[in-house]
């Protein structure tokens, strides 16, 4: 008996990850991460690709081996007593995988059944799903012929068909509308209400804004681990310039060659959209001094503003300050 | 960790849901069971009829006339040129005008009567089915005839011996069980077992590949389904799909090719269940190697082509140098083609065919527990 049964599932640590490691041959895909996460939390699991995310949640599942570290979902040890956690969870892997050539409501049944869910729960559930997904009238719709924004949906159906306590989704919003994506979050956080703790990953940074907390992975490692507000606040090293200009490449170009040359301590310089975010120690003290680099080559700077940092670049600063670390 | 027949249910609904929806698929599984049993039997027929054949007839007396039309009343034969001497006939060969050339010495009717009657025929040892059904069939006429034969093969392969140096013996030859040499009852009990080997490997390959290619093995493998469920809700719809298979090519040899099944239907059966246990396990080993539906295809071409080479359905196995015969021995189609000959044809019972069944239920463990050791309920 292990002394987990000993503690109240209401104790029990939904996620709990501990000095986890994973190498494949010379290559750390996961290197040393430590993190937990509370009952009802939405966890947003960011990170660039190549990064660890999957590597990370399939250790969480059982679904690779840890080379070191332990990983222990509801209070299971994901590598010693992988079915348990099956048991308790849902998980939705990338490209959230549904069968394409059985229905939409034969997916459901499917899942129900191997979750071991009675024919009278079943019922409720392909109804309560059916609704979920916005399906209702095409239940015996193929899945392959389903658009993106239903078959997400119905994918985190069937991911959920058996009420699990711990949900795992692996960048369930990739290559979907605004429109389903805005849905999709909306049942991600009806489920949180309902006390389901949600580890999510995303590549979309108004999407993490969304999340309780976040962690930052860069490379196997964890880079930054708090709120989205407390992470601005600590994270960011300097402060960011929002700059309009009228040639915004060339600008670009400008201020890259000023950061090299030391012209301007200038930490980062990229391009968002039509806007240029630089961020230097102090925004006041360089408002002047990066205006003037700009006239001088005949770019008309619209604006220069002092901007609160969004979550990408702190992103970008955390992985910087990570690198310039080693 | 226990089996869950409810997680097995719902696994094997879902497969039948997927085999039912896919037409082509079934389509494609039942016709290429109607086509390698038509192509395999009809293409196997070693025996070549209507051989072009010159004479060269150095008697021209009424016995060597009849000779003749005896040899062209087999079938076997079409006296299709007349020439003068052996060297023309020779020539004719060379140049594939014949097959085969007829020579008959002077005297003829003379030696027969006095039962030391000599011919000589030549073949095309280039065409060794056509040496092969020549030499029998003058063989066969000769002996009607009460004549003494010499064959000798002509060109360079040298498929046949020059007999032209042997002792005049007089050779007798009763054929058990085939007495006609018909061909198709000789392949069809083998073809059986190659239909059910190439559907059985292959499909249980492709069967565990594909969830892995679609990304759906990662989601189930997220699930509580067990390792034992899995495979077997893939196997179950697997196996009844190769009974039906097995069924047919069964019915279709005995009353479309009309090949008579003389022993224990029932023990056949029980037999041919266990040579597709022992086929799908080998399946099982490919799909765990393998990463996509055309690299778990390709590997299984392999046993195919040992099925059509090594195991001894159209080739005999005891002319084979032991490496290939050690090569053999991998297929599991070599061990039950010696059962379903054994039972098909010879209609023997289990005292007979029990070695080769023990060697199935051994190699069907092995394989079954190679692929429970390296089929993953893991990604890494």
């Amino acid at each position: 008996m292990s002394a987990e049964l000993f503690v109240t599932q209401s104790q029990v640590t939904p996620i709990l990850v501990q000095n986890l490691t994973r190498r494949f041959g010379a290559f750390t895909a996961v290197d040393d991460v430590s993190f937990s996460v509370q009952a009802g939390e939405v966890f947003g699991w960011l990170g660039p690709n190549g990064a660890g995310k999957t590597t990370t949640i399939r250790m969480l599942l059982g679904l690779i081996k840890p080379s070191s570290g332990s990983a222990f979902v509801s209070g299971f040890n994901s590598a010693t007593q992988t079915k348990l956690v099956h048991a308790h969870v849902g998980y939705m892997s990338q490209q959230f995988t549904l069968y394409n050539d059985l229905t939409a409501m034969q997916n459901i049944r499917f899942y129900g059944g191997v979750h071991g869910l009675s024919s009278d729960e079943l019922r409720q559930r392909i109804s309560e799903i059916i609704q979920m997904a916005g399906l209702v009238g095409r239940e015996n719709t193929l899945t392959g012929s389903l658009s993106g924004g239903w078959k997400q949906r119905l994918a985190l159906g069937c991911a959920i068909v058996h009420h699990p306590k711990v949900v795992f989704l692996d960048e369930p919003t990739a290559g979907v509308d605004p429109i389903s994506r805005r849905q999709f979050w909306e049942l991600i956080y009806q489920m949180a209400k309902d006390g389901v703790t949600v580890l999510v990953t995303t590549h979309y940074m108004d999407e993490a804004e969304l999340c309780q907390r976040v962690g930052f992975i860069s490379a196997g490692r964890l880079v930054a681990l708090d709120s989205v507000s407390q992470l601005k606040l600590t994270q960011m090293r300097g402060q960011v310039l929002e700059i309009n200009v009228s040639d915004p490449e060339k600008a670009v170009r400008i201020l890259k060659a000023a950061q090299q040359s030391h012209q301007v301590p200038l930490d980062e310089v990229a391009l968002y959209g039509a806007q240029i975010h630089a961020v230097v120690p102090d925004a006041q003290e360089y408002n002047d001094a990066i205006q003037r680099l700009l006239t001088q080559d005949n770019i008309r700077v619209n604006s220069i503003e002092w901007i609160a940092p969004t979550l990408e670049d702190v992103f970008i600063s955390s992985v910087k300050a990570r690198v310039d670390a080693n | 960790m226990q089996f869950d027949f409810q997680r097995l249910g719902a696994l094997m609904r879902k497969e039948t849901i997927q085999i039912l929806r896919d037409r082509r698929f079934i389509m494609l599984f039942l016709g290429l069971t109607f086509v390698q049993l038509f192509v395999y039997s009809y293409a196997a027929s070693r025996t070549v009829y209507h051989l072009p054949m010159a004479v060269v007839d150095q008697s021209q007396d009424p016995t060597s006339r009849s000779f003749v039309q005896a040899l062209v009343n087999s079938q076997y034969f079409d006296a299709t040129m007349y020439l003068d001497d052996q060297s023309q006939a020779k020539q004719a060969i060379d140049k594939s005008q014949v097959k085969a050339a007829l020579i008959i010495p002077p005297h003829f009717a003379a030696s027969v009567d006095q039962h030391s009657a000599n011919f000589l025929m030549l073949l095309d040892g280039s065409d060794q089915f056509a040496v092969r059904s020549g030499y029998s069939a003058a063989g066969l006429v000769a002996q009607n005839f009460g004549l003494q034969m010499s064959a000798e093969s002509v060109a360079l392969t040298g498929a046949m011996p020059s007999l032209s140096d042997s002792l005049p013996i007089n050779t007798s030859t009763q054929i058990l069980y085939n007495p006609d040499l018909n061909d198709k009852w000789f392949v069809i009990p083998g073809i059986i077992g190659m239909i059910l080997q190439t559907l059985a490997i292959e499909q249980a390959a492709i069967f565990l590949v594909r969830d892995r290619e679609w990304g759906t093995m990662e989601q189930i493998l997220a699930t509580p389904v067990r390792q034992l469920e899995l495979i077997l809700s893939k196997m179950i719809p697997l196996s009844i799909l190769c009974l039906l298979a097995f069924g047919i090519s069964v019915g279709l040899g005995i009353f479309w090719f009309g090949v008579p099944f003389h022993g224990n239907l029932f023990l056949y059966f029980w037999l041919a269940l266990l040579f597709l246990a022992s086929c799908l396990g080998l399946g099982l080993v490919i799909s765990t190697r393998a990463t996509t539906q055309f690299e778990a295809e390709t590997s299984s071409m392999i046993f195919m082509l040992f099925g059509l080479l090594l195991t001894g359905l159209f080739y005999p196995r005891t002319g084979m140098p032991l490496i290939p015969q050690l090569i053999g021995d991998i297929a599991p189609l070599t061990y039950f083609i010696r059962i379903s000959r054994g039972i098909y044809m010879k209609g023997v019972g289990l005292s007979f065919v029990w070695g080769d069944a023990l060697i199935l239920v051994i190699y069907t463990l092995i394989v079954v527990g190679i692929s429970s050791k390296t089929f993953k309920m893991r990604l890494d």
